[in-house]
């Protein structure tokens, strides 16, 4: 009734922080895609258990190996990046110690994501 | 709580709306709950994956000094705990995924589906345990 969006503004539908729903659907994206990836994940581990340094490295050196468990971080990652934001919004009302931990969180999932990659790609590459 | 809500003098005090703890807890709300506890338990438990990859990458004697930390008894209970929380937190996920396309949401249904991931989730990591030892015996 009193909408005082322009047409163009309710046909995109992004709302004031403009970007809609992309958070919500995000969120939806990765826990579809992290089904079968920490499937994959998990079944490395059992293969793994109890294999030695040569085994583990050749098998993660694996090109194969190697593509999926960046898939699975990458994923893994954004969706609990996203997880976490949420968790942090939903209990912390302060808005400094909230922007910090919103910062922090962005922070913690790259330099996982970062860490495990050079890792997986250093092994891969025979470092 | 009784008064608490007027936070400035003047000012009136308002009801507030019922909290948690005035409810019975059931099943799904449990589930609720511990969908968000594992999720941030394996927001930790990135932590040890990372640690893990390093050591792969660094050298053999740090390999072996982690993966021999991961083996002791504890290393493996903390492991044990990362393995449930990861298929509970994937079971109760699937369980969302399905309720956002507006199905299975009666209060019967989501009740069973309820005491489907826990019983799954615990089915399961037995399972991935049993398959890890037979794997390699070790
Ligand atoms: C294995 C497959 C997975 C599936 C199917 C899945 C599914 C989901 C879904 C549907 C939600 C949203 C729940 C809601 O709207 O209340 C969620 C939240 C979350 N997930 Fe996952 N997830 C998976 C793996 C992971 C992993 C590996 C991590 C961490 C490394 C993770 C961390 C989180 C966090 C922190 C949240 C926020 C919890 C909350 O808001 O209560 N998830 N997950």
């Amino acid at each position: 009734m009193s909408d005082m969006r322009t047409p163009l503004a309710k046909v995109r539908g992004l709302g004031s922080a403009k970007d809609g729903t992309d958070t919500f659907w995000r969120q939806r994206l990765t826990a579809i895609a992290n089904i079968p990836l920490l499937l994959f994940f998990v079944g490395l581990l059992i293969a793994l258990n109890g294999a030695g340094y040569d085994e583990v490295r050749a098998t993660l050196g694996n090109p194969f190996v190697s593509l999926v468990l960046v898939l699975v971080l990458v994923s893994g990652l954004v969706h609990m990046r996203i997880g976490m934001k949420e968790i942090i919004e939903d209990y912390i009302h302060d808005e400094g110690i909230k922007i910090a931990l919103v910062v922090l969180n962005t922070f913690f999932a790259f330099a996982i994501g970062v860490a495990c990659v050079f890792a997986l790609l250093k092994i891969a590459f025979g470092g | 709580m009784s008064n608490s809500t007027a936070t400035r003098p003047g000012m009136r005090q308002r009801p507030l709306s019922p909290h948690l703890q005035v409810y019975r807890l059931i099943p799904t709300m449990v589930m609720s709950i511990v969908h968000r506890i594992t999720g941030a338990a394996l927001y930790v438990g990135t932590l040890l994956v990372a640690w893990w990859l390093i050591a792969a990458a660094t050298s053999e004697s740090y390999f072996e000094f982690v993966n021999g930390l991961y083996g002791s008894w504890f290393g493996r209970l903390v492991l044990f705990g990362y393995t449930w929380a990861l298929l509970h937190h994937m079971l109760g996920g699937l369980r969302h995924l399905v309720w956002d396309t507006g199905t299975a949401m009666g209060k019967e249904t989501s009740t069973k589906l309820a005491w489907a991931t826990i019983a799954g989730s615990v089915t399961l990591t037995v399972l991935v345990w049993i398959a890890g030892y037979m794997a390699r015996g070790g």
